[in-house]
């Protein structure tokens, strides 16, 4: 929506502000104005930053498939699906820290959405109005925290937690139970896939918290104060009058969020064990994640092959969060396609 | 255009010294490379910079990082803890020279068990590490320590997750004394490792190790010092138990045959007394110097360490290099040349 003033008799039909918008020109001979050169240099440069933001995207893009492509052209696509990292056969595949690169923003986001919602739902509807500001302020406060911090703070203070509190009476409950037993085996140290999820999930809700919070707040009172006036529930009215009104800035939130978990390294580095081998899908197997991996191990790479399959894993991380981005589009399309409709 | 900006960059550092004489009286000399002896490198410039007012700016980058970086001459000297064979260095056209030793020590969290109580030996630990011995009372482990009240309990093996020259070292050794971790795993300064957690850093394992009970880890001897964390004995070539300190590691450097070549990695080396996860830490330079200027500060830096450092050195934990090493490290510095074939060594 446009806070432009309305020109003429016209403005409220959608059709023709458009169309008048299209055709505007700035008014020649408007006294303010210094020269037409001036909005030109302008449009220039506006379009530059525009048109620099994507070359530097396919510069990056080209980089990486270049430095990878030792690790290509040997691999192909079988990169993608080997489980072997051994540095000193020079034998590379990158299935380990693609799965835990993906499990664990999976876990993070199956924590953190929940949570964000509740924290944004309890800001702007139920919260008495002395404790919004200091309560919001404390969550943007959070995203401030350096990812060193928790990754420390995962490693010292929550995985002995983790491990005494949750990991050893899960294992002892459903130790032997078939299917559940396998997702919790492995040493329960503390370490690993579930751990690095849940210090990821504590990272992101910050971001997806304040977003949600944001896009609630900015749904217009008139539309809630009518559900309500209609006898809805405070759940009912977020439900079906806030959600739907704000699920694009929602969306964009918890993509803020994944995107995040996707790149963290530092934290992640910290607690997920940089183990490089696949013997189990259980949570508490130790694990490694495509940044973790790039971070412990870039310094050290000699030119040539290592070096090549790091790039790689690099390029897929970079492919990774291009297809969640075109998914997310995707599906905020198919969102608005059936809006409107009745459900 | 990397070359060409390179190149610019060089000419216009030569045309500024040639500008300015007085400004090539104070050189800065800049050096990259391993983290290992990165402490000591910084307290020996600090204290070269106050004996001579001339800057050494040293990077802990990590040793391939180093290598890069000397090859590529953005650097004066390069730093690594894993030597370059000879036939490596001289297809790279670089010198090297070792300037401290250190040792790699295995520490344990076993409850009970007291610093240098538990013995291991190299078959033992390989096979801790390969994931073939997993419980503390495996018949290996008891043999060699038939008297102390070991737990029934799952050994949890930390190692280093980032690629490290500790880590060289300790693979190193392994693929010396146990032929299966040879075929298997081998060296290198990150490996493909069976089983274990791995830490980032020295502090990353000693974290992993004090907080998991019934784990095994190994850190530099500083660390294990510093910490005074539990460490384990082992068992040297000679067959005797020794324990981490400074005197086992300079035995271990005194059986090498250093006047040969500097390529000596100090692992389960002969002697009585020799501590056999033992390795030295190197420099490299460009053999033919195109910044003559700039290789005679770094030579004179290392000259000085050599003759004034020792106690900085023993007191941060690192052995310092025999005396007769010394001698042939100066006189190997003979081979790094400028452009007309002088030595840049000024002695």
């Amino acid at each position: 929506m446009s806070s432009t003033l309305p020109v003429g008799g016209a403005a409220f039909d959608p059709v023709s502000t458009s169309a008048n918008r299209k055709m505007t020109n700035p008014p020649s001979g408007n006294p303010v104005r210094r020269s037409p050169l001036a909005d030109k240099v302008f449009g220039w440069l506006a379009q530059g930053a525009a048109w620099l933001t994507l070359l530097l995207l396919i510069g990056i893009l080209l980089s990486l498939v270049a430095g990878a492509w030792p690790a290509i052209s040997k691999y192909g696509l079988g990169f993608l699906t080997s489980t072997t990292w051994d540095p000193v056969k020079n034998e590379y595949g990158g299935l380990v820290m693609i799965y835990g690169t993906v499990a664990t923003s999976l876990i993070a986001l199956l924590i953190a959405v929940p949570v964000s919602f509740g924290i944004a739902l309890f800001l702007t509807e139920l919260s008495p109005a002395w404790l919004k500001r200091p309560l919001g302020t404390a969550i943007e406060l959070l995203a401030a925290v350096p990812s060193i911090v928790y990754g420390m703070w995962g490693l010292l203070v929550f995985g002995p937690i983790l491990a005494t509190y949750v990991q050893q009476p899960l294992q002892n409950a459903f130790g032997q139970t078939p299917y559940l037993g396998a997702l919790v085996s492995g040493p329960p140290v503390g370490i690993g896939i579930l751990s690095a999820g849940i210090i990821l999930a504590i990272m992101i809700i910050p971001f997806i918290a304040s977003v949600m919070r944001d896009v609630f707040d900015v749904t217009p009172v008139l539309l809630k104060e009518s559900a309500y006036a209609l006898g809805s529930t405070t759940w009912e009215v977020v439900y079906k009058v806030v959600l739907p009104y704000t699920k694009a800035g929602v969306v964009g939130g918890i993509m803020l969020g994944l995107g995040r978990a996707l790149g963290e390294t530092m934290a992640i580095t910290f607690v997920i064990g940089n183990f490089n081998q696949l013997d189990s899908l259980s949570l508490f197997q130790a694990a490694n994640s495509i940044t973790s991996a790039l971070a412990n191990e870039f310094a050290e790479a000699g030119e040539g092959l290592h070096q090549a399959a790091l790039i790689y894993l690099g390029l897929v991380l970079f492919f990774i969060t291009f297809v969640v981005l075109a998914l997310s589009k995707l599906m905020l399309a198919q969102l608005s396609k059936s809006e409107g409709t009745k459900t | 255009m990397k070359l060409s900006f390179k190149f610019s960059l060089i000419s216009a550092l030569t045309a500024a010294t040639v500008a300015f004489p007085v400004l090539s009286l104070a050189q800065d000399v800049t050096g990259a490379g391993a983290s290992f002896p990165a402490p000591l490198y910084s307290k020996w410039a600090a204290d070269y910079n106050r004996a001579t007012g001339i800057k050494i700016n040293y990077q802990s980058v990590g040793s391939g990082a180093g290598l890069r970086q000397i090859e590529a001459k953005t650097v004066d000297f390069g730093a690594s803890d894993a030597p370059l064979k000879d036939d490596e260095l001289t297809k790279k056209g670089l010198v090297q020279f070792p300037t401290v030793i250190g040792g790699v020590v295995p520490v344990v969290n076993i409850k009970g068990i007291a610093p240098g109580q538990l013995k291991l030996n190299g078959q033992v630990l390989g096979d801790i590490y390969l994931g073939k011995i997993t419980k503390w009372t495996d018949p290996a482990i008891k043999a060699l320590n038939p008297s102390l009240p070991l737990p029934d309990a799952a050994i949890s093996p930390v190692r280093r997750a980032d690629g490290s020259g500790t880590s060289f070292i300790f693979t190193n050794y392994l693929s010396k004394v146990n032929a299966e971790w040879k075929t298997k795993v081998g060296e290198g300064t990150a490996v493909n490792w069976p089983v274990g957690a791995g830490g980032k850093g020295n502090e990353g394992v000693a974290a992993f190790v004090g907080r998991l009970p019934n784990s095994i880890g190994y850190v530099e001897y500083a660390y294990v010092k510093q910490n005074k964390m539990t460490f384990a004995v082992m068992r040297n070539a000679a067959g005797n138990f020794v324990s981490p300190d400074d005197v086992a590691f300079k035995a271990a450097a005194a059986g090498a045959d250093w006047a040969k070549s500097f390529y000596q990695i100090l692992t389960e080396q002969p002697g009585k007394d020799s501590w056999p996860i033992t390795g030295a830490t190197f420099i490299l330079m460009q053999k033919a110097q195109d910044k003559p200027a700039q290789a005679t500060a770094a030579l004179k830096f290392f000259d000085w360490a050599y003759k004034n450092g020792d106690k900085t050195a023993d007191d941060l934990d690192y052995v310092p290099m025999p005396a007769s090493v010394k001698v042939s490290i100066e006189k190997a510095w003979a081979d790094i040349k400028d452009a007309s074939g002088k030595s840049v060594a000024t002695k």
